[in-house]
């Protein structure tokens, strides 16, 4: 009974740390970050480094993923249930990916 | 372990049933139950991840297969509309967080006031992508019967590199994928303009500014990842292949 008590009241402290009000200043600052990194990544572009514009261009865009899913979509200040949910659907499309590429570097790359 | 203890407990809300009305019965708290919902929203998201993804890896393949293709094909888009509607996708991403903050301090005015805002960039969004699209049908960039490779294998750019006309032909593939994936984008953005319709004559009537937030939040969680799809479509699609 006890050991059901201190589950219920840290899943109760889990909770009211998912009620956490995100301020506009939070919001305010994430939207001029996002802006300057589009200008960057727009800039960028023009700049010729072979084949790192497309490894800088997606990195960019990870980054600004990564601004969005933390303090947009609150995952910084969620619980550890979502934080779990997001990483595990992330690795699993991540293996997906790396599965289809491997099949296709071994087999057709660059033949038409 | 009496439940109902709990929900009065937690919340500020004790109709004279002994909890706020929007609460289901099988749920502790209010806590608890935005906490499902939330779980239940990303998991739709994440099924949109797959649904996606499955389009950036065909993207990443061809690409790859008919690179000089892609890049001819990508260097035809213009990049001032790109970046303008980056800018506006995340200014309505910022106006909605702002909708789910007005939900949270119940400002009924300011959540209508944002989520209206919000719909607007949608339109704006959708107006740009709209003129992109009417410049490639009158410079016959759309695949199919009327497809012109002219502009391909005769560059009016003195400086671009002129393709063979098999490799011309296969920027189809490219405006396929751009139509198909940018196309996939902006009907996400309609749905989310036909919701957002819905939750503000909703928020009008009073309905998230006591305390139940959770249709807010779930929604914005949707646009934001609507946003995401764009951050990673446009460095993709527009920039990447700009420099050649």
């Amino acid at each position: 009974m006890d050991l059901h008590n201190e589950t219920v009241e840290h899943n109760r402290a889990e909770h009211a740390g998912e009620m956490h009000i995100v301020r506009p200043p939070v919001y305010l600052g994430i939207f001029f970050a996002l802006l300057v990194l589009t200008a960057l990544t727009t800039g960028m572009s023009y700049v010729d480094l072979g084949v790192f514009n497309a490894v800088i261009a997606l990195a960019i865009a990870c980054f600004k993923a990564s601004l969005v899913v933390l303090f947009f979509m609150h995952i910084h200040y969620s619980s550890r249930l979502l934080k779990m949910t997001v990483g595990a659907g992330l690795f699993t499309f991540m293996l997906l990916i790396s599965l289809t590429m491997t099949d296709y570097i071994s087999r057709a790359w660059g033949r038409f | 372990m009496d439940s109902q203890a709990y929900a009065s407990a937690t919340d500020t809300l004790p109709a004279e049933h002994g909890h706020p009305p929007f609460l289901r019965h099988h749920f502790e708290s209010v806590s608890q139950q935005r906490e499902a919902a939330n779980f239940g929203m990303w998991v739709f998201l994440l099924t949109e991840v797959m649904f996606f993804g499955g389009m950036f890896c065909a993207y990443l393949i061809f690409r790859n297969w008919y690179h000089p293709a892609f890049v001819a094909g990508s260097n035809t888009l213009d990049i001032t509309l790109g970046t303008t509607n980056t800018a506006v996708l995340i200014a309505s991403s910022f106006t909605m967080a702002m909708s789910v903050y007005a939900a949270e301090i119940r400002r009924r005015g300011m959540l209508m006031f944002f989520l209206a805002c919000t719909i607007v960039l949608g339109f704006v969004f959708l107006g740009i992508k709209g003129v992109e699209y009417h410049q490639k049908f009158v410079d016959h960039h759309v695949p199919g019967p009327s497809f012109s490779i002219e502009e391909f294998v005769h560059p009016s750019n003195p400086k671009a590199l002129a393709l063979t006309p098999d490799m011309a032909e296969k920027t189809q593939l490219y405006f396929s994928l751009y139509f198909l994936m940018t196309g996939m984008h902006a009907l996400h953005m309609i749905i989310g303009i036909s919701l957002l319709f819905f939750l503000l004559w909703r928020a009008y009537q009073g309905a998230y500014t006591e305390g139940h937030v959770m249709p807010i939040e779930n929604f914005g969680l949707y646009w934001h990842f609507v946003d995401i799809i764009w951050i990673f479509l446009f460095p993709l699609l527009y920039l990447i292949s700009r420099y050649r």
